[in-house]
């Protein structure tokens, strides 16, 4: 039913929808609203069989999600930032075991310094896992996602990641279309678990692999990251017959057919982004969109066969690797086998806001070739000059973040 | 696309204001977009949300830098926030506040502004009478329909009671419609100015009482 709803709100009932058995959590902004509305439906009584687990920690959350799994219940825990760095230990442990737990990641930068507000670092630390990880354009995707995600995880016996971008889509308000029960019954049959922890038979899960076999055990899960992206299309198409809705897949594209600049993103900023596109395409210029749903595995192929003809990629990343730049970006170049001029472009770092102007502006630099190999949109250049300089030239007493936030803008 | 911003502080409901504007615009069948600026939120701190309201689905995740219309929950923010730089000179402003808007000290403004797109209704009043609790952000979304015509005072009431179930729902419903009485009226004593003497905004004051007299 289409209703006008909070992101987390939206996000709760459609992990409720998809019935669940364990959900584990601890609260962390801005993830919290959405375990915070799965505990009250748990209360309510609406889902059962379901056991709600309050932890102490994150690593308990991904822990407790692990043995739930592990013993054939159909586990469920979101986080964010720090608190996913936090389980991290148990995040590989859940890739490995190839348990199908699905998680939210309501996407936030990470410290230091602190910073509440959205980016998608704590996501692209995660990036070798082993997870899949699927990342949502608004909330009407993050709530058909996660639908999917309980099917893809359980085909695959893989865990998958949905990221939503922290606050802009968990706390946006905006119109959902809610599946029914029903729908979702019949797209998501029940967990038949590949292997179950039993009393009655037991057993040993992850035990010592030597080296006589790991590489043999991290190959097969390569492959089955290669049998996902064949999986992936397959479900949003399936999801597509049963709701009239195109969400999930690998990549989407936006005025791209004829383009000949390709904006490459992830998450809600390619809203944002399709407005700019828009107004470009009305001065002339011929660009278009592709955005990534599917970034681990990383649809190489459909990222190839979408960016084939454009002349130049700019690629808008809320991450980086300091010292090299884009993340996103060396997926592209591997997925191209040819160079096309490729601009990075870092956006949106700690929850700054991604503006079309910003946007407008940036594009056309790109256009013109008059934009870096690797910049950061709206960056202050005068705060960073300044702090150089001093650094340079004094013994500091300060932070440099410190500094950098006092300094008179 | 209309864009509103909603400034006021932590506990007055300025998130829910936006929120609930969307819902209207909701229950009139169009799109709307509802979001707040969120600090690291605590209770009296300057807060901001955003509502979006347009015919088409709205893509854009930008914060709304050149509002159609300001909402101010809290009218010390004036003083405190640079909330009106940049605004549009037809902009609609709705302060919370038991003043006239000649006297909430924005003669800077005004001088560039459209006289009847700043206007005050005392919402918090009016929220303690309603409520029973100094909230006064449904009231001011009543408010904000007389002034801009944006939503119909009914689906303010409506995402109202969506919101707050039972009583409370009522009452805040209540508290819309009583702003929404007092901005037009506001709105109509502006379209046939008349003298004032010293100590403007009384007339308006007695009138609201009678009004209330009349409906108790």
């Amino acid at each position: 039913m289409r209703q006008q709803i909070e992101g987390s709100q939206a996000v709760a009932r459609a992990v409720a929808l998809a019935r669940p058995e364990v959900i584990c959590a601890y609260p962390i902004s801005p993830q919290t609203h959405i375990v915070e509305t799965l505990s009250r439906i748990v209360e309510s009584g609406d889902l059962e069989p379901c056991e709600f687990i309050n932890v102490e920690s994150e690593f308990a959350a991904m822990s407790v999600a692990i043995g739930a799994s592990a013993a054939g219940a159909r586990a469920y825990t979101a986080t964010a930032s720090q608190g996913l760095l936090f389980m991290v230990e148990a995040v590989y442990n859940a890739a490995g075991l190839g348990l199908p737990i699905v998680m939210t990641v309501a996407n936030r930068a990470i410290g230091a310094p602190i910073n509440i507000w959205n980016d998608h670092s704590d996501a692209m630390s995660q990036r070798d896992s082993g997870w899949i990880q699927l990342y949502a354009q608004d909330n009407q995707e993050a709530v058909d996602l996660h639908i999917q995600a309980f099917r893809l995880a359980e085909e695959m016996s893989l865990p998958v990641m949905v990221c939503m971008d922290g606050f802009i889509l968990t706390h946006a308000t905006e119109m959902v279309d809610l599946p029914e029960q029903e729908l979702v019954d019949r797209f998501l049959p029940p967990f038949e678990p590949r292997q179950v922890l039993d009393p009655e038979d037991p057993v040993s899960i992850g035990a010592m692999v030597g080296p006589e076999a790991f590489t043999e055990v991290r190959y097969l899960a390569h492959l089955r990251h290669l049998d996902a992206l064949a999986a992936i299309p397959r479900l949003s198409e399936d999801f597509r017959e049963a709701t009239g809705r195109d969400s999930g897949g690998l990549v989407s594209d936006y005025r791209l057919a004829d383009a000949d600049i390709a904006v490459v993103a992830l998450g809600s900023v390619l809203g944002t982004i399709k407005d700019a596109v828009d107004e470009l395409r009305d001065d002339g210029m011929r660009v278009g969109v592709l955005g990534i749903t599917t970034f681990r595995p990383f649809p190489k192929a459909a990222a190839r066969a979408a960016l084939g003809h454009v002349r130049r990629m700019v690629v808008l990343e809320k991450a980086f690797s300091p010292g090299v730049g884009g993340i996103v970006t060396e997926d592209i170049r591997s997925s191209m086998g040819c160079s096309i001029p490729m601009n990075t472009v870092v956006a949106g770092l700690g929850g700054r806001p991604i503006t079309k102007d910003s946007l407008l502006r940036m594009l056309r630099e790109a256009a013109g070739g008059h934009l870096g190999a690797l910049s950061f949109l709206d960056l202050d250049e005068d705060v960073v000059a300044a702090e150089r300089a001093a650094v340079a030239t004094t013994a500091a007493t300060s932070p440099t973040a410190a500094r950098t936030v006092r300094r008179p803008r | 696309m209309f864009g509103t911003r909603i400034h006021g502080r932590g506990g007055q409901g300025s998130v829910t204001a936006a929120d609930m504007l969307s819902l209207a615009a909701f229950n009139e069948g169009r799109h709307a977009q509802a979001f707040p600026s969120f600090g690291s939120e605590r209770t009296g701190a300057p807060v901001v949300a955003y509502c979006r309201i347009d015919e088409r689905p709205i893509r854009t995740r930008e914060p709304i830098d050149r509002p159609d219309a300001l909402i101010v929950l809290d009218p010390t923010l004036l003083a405190q926030v640079d909330i009106l730089t940049g605004l549009p000179a037809d902009a609609f402003v709705l302060v919370n506040s038991t003043k006239d808007p000649a006297d909430l000290g924005l003669e800077d403004f005004l001088s560039s502004h459209r006289r009847e797109r700043l206007l005050t209704v005392p919402a918090t009043d009016i929220a303690l009478r309603r409520i029973g609790r100094p909230v006064p952000n449904v009231a001011l979304l009543g408010g904000f329909a007389a002034m801009t015509g944006l939503v119909e005072l009914e689906s303010v009431g409506a995402a109202a009671r969506q919101r707050f179930p039972g009583e409370i729902g009522h009452h805040n419903a209540a508290a819309a419609a009583e702003a929404f009485e007092y901005v037009t009226a506001e709105q109509a004593d502006l379209a046939q100015p008349v003298p004032r003497p010293a100590g403007a905004g009384t007339h308006r004051a007695t009138r609201q009482q009678e009004s209330m007299a009349d409906q108790s």
